[in-house]
């Protein structure tokens, strides 16, 4: 979960951490006026996408007038696949240095890691290829935070000179907010220090670790909307996982890992998927709503059935799926493949109530529905 | 881990719906279950076994050797320190969205502890003819039956549909680790290998990996210190950047946890990485004595 740039730099002031003064606008006018308020200004397109100065989705303001302009140009426009309805209008500083600093999981520790890097203002990536020495590390215990003096050893040396015991306050804080807020991810880049020696956040990128979204339910509130289609949105209200792609051939499946797979094979014998549409762990009983998702779909030519139970019982999936066939009665090809907990029921089932026969082996649906789709093609 | 068949396994969040269900088939697979755990429910008989109030009760009736987690998510932290306060060796746990934190705080508990933990979000470990531990489906003889590949999956899932490859080859398993879909996980590609390279019972290794993450990158490093060979299939290839698909893993950018990474690494590393799946069994069939 995202949380957009202007409410992770509220939950920083509320930490502790200075940041610009500034507005969340939706509209020019509201853009301008917050200009007028603050004056020499940055133009912010709030959409969790990295680059945004390069994209233009970040651009300063030298006046009122400027900032109505650019705002008008950056709301309603789109920057990847997320669509700008917010903009924030922030006061320009002058800035003597810019550093990175993060706090992230290190699942190989595991560990909360604190980055530090005296070059800010690029992607860290970038420096881990420029310039891998000047980015300092430190993992954590993830049962306890980071202990001020840690984080002055972090800091010394990364070119801060009198404003090192800030930036290490800053990370204190950092680490703490991190923690609260279950993320998985906070960012501050860059973390300027002004020419009048003050450490701000002008950037901050702060995702939420959407399993915690239960015990931080007014965090989970502040988060941005994924930019999901239609029936992915309907599909993520019905608790299914859903990516819906540009191809013909509709996949339900079970379990991530197979209905990834199920999608890969398609592709390797040459098909299109449709759509990544999984009803495994606790989904397996919910097969009648993903089935109605998955044929909504436009372009869609045919249809795999892919299970292999574990958890998941086919016999169960077979049902609702088989069941609301024969209510919907889809005239698009359905080619099925059952294996696993459940399957001699399901095969029964499949064999009266649709009357098919499930193949014997994946590549051997897939290669069946690939052709379906060539035949209607013709 | 490997659970063997004389190894006592506890079930904690025994009287739940899944739990009661996958507990009686552990049960008919021959699993020595010995206890349950169920704060509300305790003093009860529920499978057959007693049920406990918390493991420290528990384990004064049987030390278990393995205790398997059927717990809610918000509740797996407190109940995975329950059982490592009680000295239990060897955690696994099935809870799919634990939050990350709580992850992390067991996971070093347990490291603490001189404890083991396979998950969260795992199937379970099956060693065929002899325990299962999870709900995969041991009982089903076309996809488990004891041989010499042992297999290690990110997903339950894809690890059944290898699994149910490899016996249509007419080969075994000498032991399944499902080490579960989530980014930050106790048992890692990389120790499940350690594992089956030093059990006896395995000649060749079969790795199920996918996209998200670094663990077969990882893992791919360990492969020239291993003496068996490795065949693996890493799931994703065609999965677009930067969205979730079903794991809470199975997310990469760009270059960062790609398929491309990943079957590389395998690859250099001297694994036979297949396109499909259906190659699982002819693979392991030349490479298994």
């Amino acid at each position: 979960m995202n949380i957009p740039e202007h409410a992770a730099k509220a939950l920083l002031q509320e930490a502790g951490i200075s940041v610009p003064a500034g507005a969340v606008a939706d509209s020019p006018q509201e853009a301008a006026q917050a200009a007028t308020d603050i004056g020499t200004v940055m133009v912010k397109a709030q959409v969790p996408v990295g680059g945004r100065g390069k994209s233009g989705a970040v651009r300063p303001a030298r006046n009122p007038t400027e900032a109505h302009a650019i705002a008008g140009d950056l709301l309603g426009a789109r920057v990847n696949r997320h669509r700008v309805t917010e903009v924030l209008v922030e006061e320009r500083l002058p800035v003597a240095k810019e550093l990175y600093a993060a706090v992230l999981i290190h699942p190989a520790g595991p560990a909360r890691r604190v980055v530090l890097s005296e070059r800010g203002g690029v992607d860290i990536e970038e420096t881990a290829r420029t310039d891998p020495g000047s980015i300092r590390t430190l993992d954590l215990d993830p049962r306890t935070g980071l202990h001020p003096e840690t984080a002055q050893r972090l800091v010394a040396r990364a070119g801060v000179e009198t404003a090192a015991p800030a930036v290490a306050d800053v990370l204190v804080r950092m680490d703490r907010l991190h923690r609260d807020s279950d993320a998985e991810l906070l960012e501050i880049n860059p973390l300027a220090v002004t020419d009048a020696g003050d450490v701000v956040a002008l950037d901050c990128k702060l995702v939420l670790d959407s399993a915690a979204a239960a015990r931080r339910p007014s965090l989970a509130a502040a988060a941005a909307p994924e930019p999901l289609t239609r029936l992915e949105r309907a599909a993520r209200e019905l608790g299914l996982q859903f990516v819906e792609l540009d191809g013909e051939v509709g996949v339900i499946a079970n379990g991530a890992g197979l209905t990834m797979t199920t999608m890969d094979v398609i592709v390797h014998l040459g098909g299109r998927p449709a759509n990544f549409m999984e009803i495994g762990g606790d989904a397996y009983t919910k097969a009648r709503p993903a089935l109605e998702i998955v044929l909504a779909q436009r372009g869609l030519r045919s249809l795999v059935v892919n299970f292999c139970g574990a958890f998941a019982r086919t016999d169960v999936m077979v049902d609702g799926l088989t069941g609301a066939w024969t209510e919907l009665r889809p005239d698009v090809p359905a080619f099925f493949t059952i294996d696993g907990t459940g399957s001699a029921a399901a095969r029964r089932m499949l064999e009266e109530r649709l009357g098919l026969e499930p193949y014997p082996t994946m590549d051997d649906a897939i290669t069946a529905a690939i052709r379906a789709c060539g035949q209607d093609a013709a | 881990m490997i659970v063997r068949g004389d190894e006592r396994v506890l079930v904690q969040g025994i009287t739940g719906r899944q739990a009661t269900y996958w507990t009686a088939r552990m049960q008919e697979y021959g699993t020595r279950v010995v206890a349950g755990v169920s704060p509300r429910k305790a003093g009860i008989t529920h499978c057959g076994v007693p049920v406990f109030g918390s493991v420290r009760e528990a384990a004064e009736h049987a030390p278990p050797d393995v205790s398997v987690l059927f717990v809610p998510p918000l509740s797996v932290k407190a109940a995975a320190l329950d059982a490592l306060a009680a000295g239990v060796p060897r955690l696994v746990i099935l809870t799919e969205h634990v939050p990350v934190r709580d992850t992390m705080h067991v996971i070093a508990a347990a490291r603490e502890a001189g404890a083991e933990v396979v998950g969260p979000n795992t199937a379970g470990l099956v060693t065929p003819g002899e325990s299962s531990v999870g709900f995969m489906p041991a009982f089903d003889p076309s996809i488990f039956r004891p041989g010499r590949v042992g297999v290690v999956s990110r997903s339950g899932s894809l690890g059944t549909l290898a699994c149910l490859n490899i016996v249509r080859t007419g080969l075994g398993q000498s032991a399944f680790i499902g080490i579960g879909g989530d980014p930050v996980i106790g048992t890692r590609t990389r120790r499940a290998l350690e594992l089956l390279e030093q059990d006896r019972r395995t000649s060749a290794v079969l790795l199920i990996g996918e996209i998200g993450g670094d663990m077969e990158e990882d893992a791919a490093q360990y492969l020239p210190e291993m003496s068996k060979p490795v065949v693996a299939f890493v799931a994703g290839r065609a999965s677009p950047p930067d969205r979730r698909m079903g794991h809470a893993g199975a997310i990469f950018q760009e270059d960062r946890g790609s398929y491309a990474s990943k079957r590389q690494a395998l690859q250099g590393a001297g694994a036979v990485v297949l396109d499909t799946p259906s190659g699982i069994g002819p693979a392991l069939k030349s490479l298994v004595r």
